[in-house]
């Protein structure tokens, strides 16, 4: 049920897709319109998120320490998993988003038994996850020179990285077999790993699969119904410069499958601020990984302090003080 | 074909088969985690009962070998190490110590599938694997028992301690009091101790 | 512990069907001797907390206020609005699982429900269903669920088996941390009325009489006074601490737990050993007398009401900086939470050590300096006589606390000194320690005794290690610097582990001090004789 429901909802959205253009002739709406509500829910949903997190104060300096503290000057401090500056927090921040340096943890070999070594196998969490993410990467770079004039160098560049085993024609990119292994794998992980399949809820199935589908349909179009490149790129400049056109050889035969892959991107584009994938944003903002620890050198203010009831001194003295006099405590009155 | 011979050749096995028999007793959540978690320090649950399944299975060979009964030295250390575990989890008295009475059922399980079935081992030998098992049983029992008892025993303390501090504040322990015996467990110090005690 | 229930045939084929249900659709049972009892009104009523009333655990009914629902969700409204760790920590869950099998009390249960990400979907589920769109209209869905008695009861339950050790945000992707869900749950919890007799108690003493165990001033200066009789017959020196001077340089202030109960109390006897060969100009305080914070087991504002204490009392009487003794989730609060909650701390001086003129400059704005920090400055400047051999009896391991490694991070300080004060010193396993060091099991406030099997399994995964060390060097001794451990662990290693007893790093440096004009010392800290020396007497 937490599976079959997401995969029956991201087929539903393929089959409206195919249904709408082939059959609705809903080309304008599919390839246009929805296109531009999705990007700016996309672009709205994001930067509403963000704001509402920013909103919501960090009233405490709360980092979870990973290292040695900054502490005396010969204890050697260890500067980025316990940063006492600003750099060891960049430094922290930027090993954690490009390199999942958290999951990386996982990673043990154990003795056991005294001589076998056996390696704890979540390695393979964060090998997929770092394919997903820097393939995701890369495919969306790419993907940049349908939007822009001339292709620049760059992207040119990793293009020609990308597709260097040079097989095929279109040349094979290497991208689209890694993300889709390592969907493969994030899927097969999740149903297979009885905690993981416990824990898991439709809304995790869902955006793989969501994703899955538009890599397939963007691989099937490209090395199987060949779709008009030409065709694509008139296309997005129109979208790009307002000036939305729909060529002719995008309008009949397989061009479906475009309709589909930018129906399903548009999906995905919609849904994304409305869930987990947020955690894109989320990361830079976590409060236990984004924060100096340096609490006891630099006082930290929370905005939201206020003046609370306590017990005084001087009501404590009221109720001890005979016994502390006979104690030979000093009191403020005798 | 001894028993023994038996046992040892088919004891990867028929640990195996007893590990999951004692993993059936645990929700299937839990008994993924303690299966597949290959680890003494991440899964501590786990590998004791694993290496103390292992170990149990070579005593009983050793034992059925030499004819000379279990050697309790060997054998206490792994059931404690099981039996520990289970005595603190949620089970009843007789399904903590239960697991070892099911190697039986997992042994004539092997006996039954290898080729000449039970007709191969003389009927002393079965009979004196089951006395060995029975045994084991009943020396888990033991254990559980003073596992429960030391659990008592730290619940009782740290009560006491409590009511010690408490009663002596308020001044209703005397002198006299102090040297009650029930209480020199939990005196402040080791010195007032040694001190009633003179 | 259950019934004896099962019949002959049952023995092997043991009768157990494992919940096949979704976890939101098995129904928590609340288990003997895996919770604490609950508060006394009383206690409650002292510290002016809301809606107060009867109720047992065990209980069918709970006795929830009428409004309760309103109360949880105005509640989360509030705290999502002052935390954007809870808001953040809400809403970013990717469920990957790598924190599944990192907490202590999922390793020791396997109770699917004590994987923090599970734990936190507990309340995740709740927050979906009222402040989400998707929870509103797609419900189950979306992963949302309705808020119901029974789910106030496992919220209750679980979150009750967690002891904040932030263990398990050191291996998620994006720092969630699951003790900022816990406290924020037992802030809910707190608002009904649900809190714990071990907890409630203690912070009813403490705000009334200045510390957890209730010890009023003249005890506390009487319970000192039965250490420096031992300290006396150990070392022959007499020693005269203050309390409550005025003028002193520096306030010492360290967990009333090291006043009460060995092995506690042996550290305590180190610090005034210490104090005393120092010649140190410092003072207790009977107002300002525990350093621990239960109320940060209770809210934010618990926590702030008590910890004001300090500060009050450094200002009161004039002192020039604050000196803490060695305790865990006290050095969380101190360290990440006393400056914003009481300062600016200007009122006092920037801590420079008064025997090695070093500038503590880590505590420069909040002005309170770790004990361990103290200590380990003043042997590297060596300002203290040490003799190791005098420790020779032991083989000993520390144990990081969750708090001094994950929210502070000292972790070499108290190395270095063991490694001074002792011979023999072997670490625990590279997993099981510093940011990966295992909780003891009965943290926040869970170190009661009716929950003793509940602090058992939390203790198993740090009791383990402590065997392997045990029976790879010999270990014989398990040092700390935190008062629920010495506590706490003294139960669980005695079960896990016996014959390893538990102690302060401070009573290991007592052992090995030697102090001007002491006689020939021929009992250790705990007056039992130490092994070679004896035969001079």
């Amino acid at each position: 049920m937490k599976m079959l429901l997401p995969f029956v909802a991201v087929m539903a959205l393929a089959a409206a897709a195919l249904m709408a253009v082939n059959v609705a002739n809903l080309h304008f709406l599919f390839g246009v319109i929805i296109p531009y509500i999705a990007f700016a829910v996309f672009v709205g949903g994001f930067v509403y998120r963000i704001v509402k997190w920013a909103s919501s104060p960090v009233p405490f300096r709360i980092p979870t320490t990973c290292g040695q503290e900054f502490s005396l000057p010969w204890v050697k401090q260890n500067k980025i998993e316990n940063p006492s500056t600003a750099a060891g927090v960049i430094i922290r921040m930027a090993l954690e988003i490009f390199l999942f340096r958290s999951l990386f943890r996982n990673i043990k070999a154990e003795l056991r038994d005294g001589q076998k070594i056996v390696y704890g196998s979540d390695k393979w969490l964060w090998l997929a996850g770092l394919a997903f993410h820097w393939t995701f990467l890369v495919i969306l770079v790419r993907h940049l020179r349908f939007f822009v004039g001339d292709v620049p160098m760059c992207i040119a560049a990793l293009e020609h990285l990308d597709g260097f085993l040079q097989i095929g024609v279109p040349m094979l990119y290497i991208t689209d077999g890694v993300i889709l292994a390592a969907i493969g794998y994030l899927f097969i992980r999740r149903v297979l790993l009885p905690q993981i399949r416990y824990i898991s809820l439709p809304a995790d199935y869902f955006p793989l699969f969501l994703i899955a589908a538009v890599v397939i349909s963007g691989i099937l179009m490209r090395y199987i119904t060949k779709v008009d490149v030409v065709g694509v790129k008139n296309f997005t400049m129109g979208l790009v410069t307002f000036n939305p056109v729909i060529p002719a050889t995008l309008m009949q035969g397989n061009g479906a499958f475009f309709f589909l892959h930018v129906f399903l991107i548009s999906a995905l584009f919609a849904y994304f601020p409305f869930s987990k994938l947020m955690h894109m944003g989320g990361v830079f903002m976590s409060p236990t990984r984004n924060m100096i620890n340096n609490s006891r050198m630099v006082r930290h203010v929370n905005p939201w302090n206020y003046p609370v009831h306590v017990h005084t001194y001087e009501e404590y003295e009221n109720d001890f003080r005979a016994k502390m006099k006979d104690a030979g405590i000093p009191v403020e009155k005798e | 074909m001894k028993l023994y011979e038996f046992l040892s050749e088919n004891k990867t096995a028929i640990v195996s088969a007893w590990f999951n028999e004692i993993l059936a007793s645990y929700p299937s959540d839990t008994s993924n985690f303690l299966k597949n978690k290959k680890d003494r320090f991440a899964n501590p649950v786990g590998q004791t009962i694993l290496d103390g399944m292992e170990g149990l299975i070579s005593q009983i060979i050793a034992a059925l070998k030499n004819r000379e009964g279990l050697d309790n030295g060997r054998t206490d250390p792994l059931l404690d190490g099981i039996v520990r575990i289970r005595a603190i989890q949620e089970f009843t008295p007789s399904e903590a110590v239960g697991f070892i009475l099911g190697l039986k059922q997992v042994v004539s399980g092997h006996i039954n599938n290898s080729s000449n079935g039970a007709s191969e081992f003389s009927g002393n030998e079965l009979i004196e694997m089951g006395s060995i098992i029975d045994t084991l049983s009943l020396r888990a029992f033991d254990i559980y028992m003073s596992c429960r008892e030391k659990i008592y025993e730290l619940k009782a303390n740290e009560a006491k301690k409590l009511t010690f501090r408490l009663l002596q504040q308020a001044n209703l322990i005397n002198e006299s009091r102090m040297s009650d015996p029930c209480f020199l467990n939990f005196k402040n110090t080791d010195k007032e101790r040694k001190e009633v005690l003179k | 512990m259950a019934k004896f229930t099962a019949k002959p045939k049952d023995l092997i084929n043991i009768d157990y069907t494992p919940p096949k249900t979704e976890w939101m659709d098995t129904p928590t049972e609340i288990r003997e001797h895996m919770f604490c009892h609950a508060t006394k009104a009383k206690d409650l009523e002292t510290v002016e907390f809301p809606n107060i009333h009867e109720w047992r655990p065990q209980d069918e009914d709970w006795n929830l206020p009428a409004n309760w629902e309103q109360i949880v969700l105005q509640g989360m409204q509030d705290l999502l609005k002052k935390y954007r760790s809870f808001q953040l920590f809400m809403d970013i869950c990717v469920r990957c699982g790598a924190c599944a099998d990192k907490c202590h009390f999922f390793i020791g249960s396997g109770d699917p429900k004590n994987m923090p990400v599970l734990r936190a979907e507990l309340l995740r589920s709740v927050y979906r269903g009222n402040f989400t769109l998707a929870g509103k209209i797609l419900k189950k869905i979306a992963g949302a669920r309705e808020l119901t008695p029974s789910v106030i009861k496992e919220w209750w339950y679980y979150f009750y088996q967690c002891t904040e050790c932030r263990r398990c945000s050191v291996f998620c992707p994006y720092g969630i941390d699951t003790a900022e869900i816990t406290m924020m749950a037992r802030e809910l919890l707190n608002l009904l009325g649900l809190q714990l007799g071990w907890i409630g108690g203690p912070v009813a003493n403490c705000y009334m009489k200045g510390n957890h165990l209730g010890l009023e001033p003249h005890t506390i200066k009487s319970s000192v006074e039965f250490f420096l009789d031992d300290i006396k017959e150990i070392t022959g020196i007499t020693i005269e601490p203050t309390f409550n001077r005025k003028g002193a340089e520096i306030l010492f202030v360290t967990p009333s737990g090291d006043l009460f109960a060995n092995p506690g109390t042996y550290t305590a006897m180190g610090y005034l050993m210490l104090f005393h060969e120092l010649g140190l100009d410092y003072t207790w305080s009977t107002y300002a007398s525990e350093g621990g914070n239960f109320g940060f087991f209770t809210s934010n504002e618990m926590a702030k009401r008590l910890n004001s204490k300090i500060y009050a009392e450094a200002k009161r009487l004039g002192v020039k900086w604050i000196l803490g003794g060695e305790c865990g989730h006290m050095w969380r609060v101190i360290h990440q939470y006393m400056d914003t909650w009481q300062g600016p701390a200007d009122f006092l001086q920037e801590p420079v050590s008064p025997i090695t003129g070093t500038k503590f400059e880590n505590a420069k704005a909040t002005k309170m300096v770790h004990i361990a920090e103290f200590t380990a400055d003043l042997i590297k400047h060596n300002k203290l006589k040490l003799d190791k051999s005098r420790n020779d009896h032991l083989v000993v391991t520390y144990h990081d606390s969750c708090n001094t490694s994950r929210g502070m991070g000292m972790l070499e300080e108290p190395r270095y000194i063991i490694n001074n004060v002792c011979n023999h010193f072997h670490e625990m396993p590279e997993d099981t320690i510093k940011e990966k060091t295992f909780c003891c099991g009965s943290g926040t406030g869970l170190n009661a005794s009716e929950n003793m099997e509940l602090r058992m399994r939390g203790g198993l995964p740090r009791a383990n290690a402590v065997k392997y060390v045990k029976e790879k060097h010999g270990v014989n001794m398990l040092a700390n610097v935190c008062a629920i451990d010495r506590a706490t662990l003294s139960a669980s290693v005695d079960y896990w582990v016996p014959g390893t007893a538990v102690c302060g790093t401070h009573e290991l440096v007592a052992n090995a001090l030697v102090m001007k004009g002491e006689k020939e010392r021929t009992l250790d800290i705990r007056l039992e004789p130490l092994p070679g020396k004896e035969a001079s007497e």
